[in-house]
């Protein structure tokens, strides 16, 4: 049995694990059940919390170890791009958060559906997206996912139950609870996770939604991704009540530390259990994104650098992950490393991929405006140049 | 069920001065286009009103397919606040008519996500002025997705409810919003004016993939129709982007949609007397606009007026004359006239209202002017 270690993490309550076995095999063996206990407790708000204690394997918090690196990898090389103008337009990166997609993933199936707003890279990863598709949508080429005609904002899986990549802030929750709406009248026994951040939080249509969601028991899971600054505006500025988890009232929350996967894991379980009875719910993850709010904001003239680097420091998720997995012996150090090394090569491949996939085709300009075009004329900016026929 | 009780052996034409039109008084209008040339009513034709048309459609489309639902306010228990939904509560169940509370943003929301997730559904908007509460929706949420998206996400809604002036409600309850959606890519914008406009493009609506605006009218509510047996069968549909000629003509051409239609009809009776023969066209879609059918009519009769209800500018009409001058213009033998609602907010008082919108005699006017038949009064100050 390895020995426990206490990890002297300054501002965060030591790691303890209880260590129960299936095999009386090697302690990182795949099939190992491990029980971890998540950083914080939750906080409940009209609900009694789930466990703290957290089921795994090592196999698991390898997986997570390799795809939270693989989307970290992602966001940093797509900063190098925009910056090199490969990517144009809005750039919304989610590096710090990635624990929230991974977590969730780990929880639910592809059956269940998730709606996000703009900084939905890492959400299409999760959902099945291949890094290809993701940096050819970026730089607008036919190879991405949505063909280059949606962009950085507008990325969608139909097929895994994505459905995006909304560019208006809010517009998304009622969205996503008519994707409940759908799933309860269908009777497909799923749950839709409806994604916003502490800005849109305090959106109108947010609660005219969670309304209607309750009144009718939606299987629906607001989770807001509170990473504590709506662009440049800080929570305390723009809420009276920044305890988003219980914004709903009469509809239950949950408070989850964002940056724990294994948390995140654990209170997307339950929340879906919980809906599939009652109803919505909400979970406010408490999480934080390195980068500015999008490519155009540096990110530091409303936060100080010690605050984040503080939280790079303090919570980072892969480093914590990174310290269980060696904690519980899992793996080494220099494994790790290869994992990232790897991880790097497969983002850096994918680029130059990327890069020498084609533009759209000109004629694609008219193309998906409608499912059914009609036959009818549509128009380019001189009507008597260009035009063509819908089909 | 309301019912026009008229003498089957005549039809009562009203023209002339006709001052109760804003307050709709229901009378009787046969398309001439559609009819036997016999005056006298077959036994094979019923008369029907737009609302039955319209309830009729709804019930046959959810019937033929469990993926339709109808939501919104007061569809339910009430059975529809202008009683279009009456009696598909008790037959379909509160599953599939869904009352929702007064919230515009959200439940057109929930709407367009239960169409991401493939279902059909029917969001009613008791005027379309509350529609602007859920324009977003409409707009980025709905007709921008199948584009955004390359394909991936199809939105099969049909948002449906009275647009344009009713009668003496004001400022806030009386714009016509055809203009606005039909300029939107991605929209299909719909408005009829018969019963059998009523229950065709209601019916391909539902049916079409595509979100639709379905533009309807509550003064035309009460009014009968005759309908055949083809537009009572179940299967009965009208294509999308297909304008109708109502009356042929060969000296003016009036385009028109909605109220506007019955207007422009007793404006061609009007000025049949004076020797014009005007033809109109009811344009039934605004998005798609049948270019084709206006078009090949302006190239036949040489003159054009446009009628709608709405504001002008940048208008239905507007588009219409820009279609015209484009593909047109060698034929054109007078400018294009317009007809449209004054430049105003709507004013309560009768008089003023009376103003605010187009009457029939407007129409004469402006046909007469493009015949050159009326010398135009110089511009007021």
């Amino acid at each position: 049995m390895a020995a426990l270690r206490r990890l002297s993490l300054s501002s965060i309550p030591p790691l303890r694990r209880i260590v129960s076995r299936s095999f009386s095999s090697a302690s990182n063996d795949d099939q190992t059940l491990l029980t971890i206990e998540t950083s914080v407790p939750f906080t409940g708000h009209n609900i009694d919390p789930p466990s703290r204690s957290v089921e795994t394997t090592p196999k698991e918090l390898l997986t997570f170890f390799h795809d939270m690196s693989l989307m970290r990898r992602m966001e940093i090389a797509a900063d190098s791009l925009y910056k090199a103008k490969l990517i144009r337009g809005f750039c919304h990166l989610y590096d710090g958060q990635e624990a929230v997609s991974i977590g969730m993933e780990a929880a639910i199936t592809k059956r269940d559906a998730i709606i996000t707003a703009y900084r939905d890279h890492c959400i299409f990863l999760g959902r099945g997206g291949t890094l290809l598709e993701a940096f050819a949508e970026l730089m607008g080429r036919r190879a991405g996912c949505s063909k280059g005609k949606g962009g950085s904002m507008h990325f969608y899986r139909k097929e895994t139950n994505f459905y995006g990549g909304h560019g208006i802030v809010g517009a998304q929750v009622p969205l996503g609870c008519g994707i409940a709406f759908g799933q309860k009248y269908c009777k497909d026994e799923t749950v839709t996770f409806t994604m916003y951040g502490d800005g849109a939080a305090n959106q109108g249509q947010l609660f005219e939604a969670l309304n209607m969601s309750a009144l009718w028991d939606l299987p629906v899971i607001l989770v807001c991704e509170n990473n504590h600054y709506g662009m440049g505006t800080a929570e305390w500025r723009a809420a009276k009540s920044p305890a988003y988890y219980k914004r709903g009232d009469y509809v239950p929350g949950l408070k989850v530390d964002g940056m724990d996967v294994l948390a995140v894991k654990q209170a997307c379980k339950f929340a879906k259990e919980h809906v599939l009875k009652n109803g919505p719910m909400i979970l406010e993850m408490d999480t934080y994104r390195y980068h500015g709010h999008s490519m155009s904001d540096p990110g530091s003239t409303y936060r100080t650098r010690d605050e984040i680097s503080g939280v790079r420091q303090e919570r980072d998720p892969i480093e914590r992950v990174r310290k269980l997995i060696l904690s519980h012996e899992l793996s080494t150090a220099s494994e790790l490393k290869d994992i990232e090394k790897e991880v790097r090569k497969e983002v850096d491949d994918a680029i130059a991929q990327a890069k020498e996939t084609p533009m759209p085709d000109p004629s694609e300009l008219f193309t998906n405006v409608y499912v059914k075009g009609l036959g009818v004329e549509a128009f380019g900016a001189d009507r008597k140049e260009l035009k063509s026929v819908l089909p | 069920m309301d019912r026009i009780m008229l003498s089957f052996a005549r039809r009562k034409v009203l023209c002339g001065k006709f001052s109760a039109s804003v307050l709709g008084k229901a009378f009787e209008r046969i398309p001439r286009a559609t009819y036997p040339s016999t005056r006298n009513y077959s036994s094979s034709l019923k008369e029907m009103t737009v609302r039955d048309a319209l309830n009729t459609a709804l019930d046959e489309e959810m019937s033929a397919d469990p993926k339709v639902f109808l939501m919104g306010e007061e569809v339910g228990e009430y059975q529809g606040a202008y009683k279009i939904s009456k009696g598909l509560l008790d037959k379909y169940g509160p599953e599939r008519v869904i009352d929702t509370p007064i919230t515009e943003a959200g439940f057109t929301g929930i709407g367009v996500g239960a169409a991401y997730y493939g279902l059909r559904p029917i969001v009613e908007f008791m005027t379309f002025n509350f529609s602007m509460q859920a324009i977003d929706h409409i707009i980025n949420s709905a007709a921008k997705s199948n584009y955004m998206s390359a394909g991936q996400i199809s939105v099969p809604i049909v948002f449906r409810g009275p647009n344009g002036a009713a009668a003496g409600v004001g400022a806030q309850h009386s714009q016509c919003y055809a203009a606005w959606y039909a300029s939107c890519p991605g929209l299909k914008v719909l408005s009829p004016y018969s019963s059998e406009d009523a229950r065709g493009l209601l019916k391909a609506a539902i049916r079409d993939p595509d979100p639709v605006v379905f533009l309807e009218n509550e003064i035309l509510y009460g009014e009968s129709f005759a309908v055949s047996p083809e537009v009572l069968d179940s299967s009965f549909s009208i294509p999308i982007g297909k304008a109708k000629i109502e009356r042929g003509g060969k000296d003016v051409t009036i385009t028109a949609f909605s109220k506007m239609v019955g207007y422009s009809l007793q404006a061609a009776e009007i000025l049949a007397k004076d020797g014009i023969s005007a033809e109109v066209i009811n344009l039934r879609s605004i998005r798609p606009l049948d270019r084709a059918t206006i078009n090949a009519s302006v190239r036949k009769t040489n003159r054009l007026v446009t009628v709608e209800e709405g504001f002008p500018q940048h208008g239905v009409g507007a588009e219409i004359c820009a279609s015209v001058v484009e593909e047109s213009f060698e034929y054109l033998d007078a400018p294009v006239e317009r007809i449209a609602g004054a430049d105003v907010p709507m004013p309560y008082a009768p008089n003023l209202e009376r103003l605010a919108v187009p009457q029939v005699e407007d129409i004469v006017r402006a046909a007469k002017r493009a015949c050159y038949r009326l010398v135009p009064k110089s511009a007021a100050a």
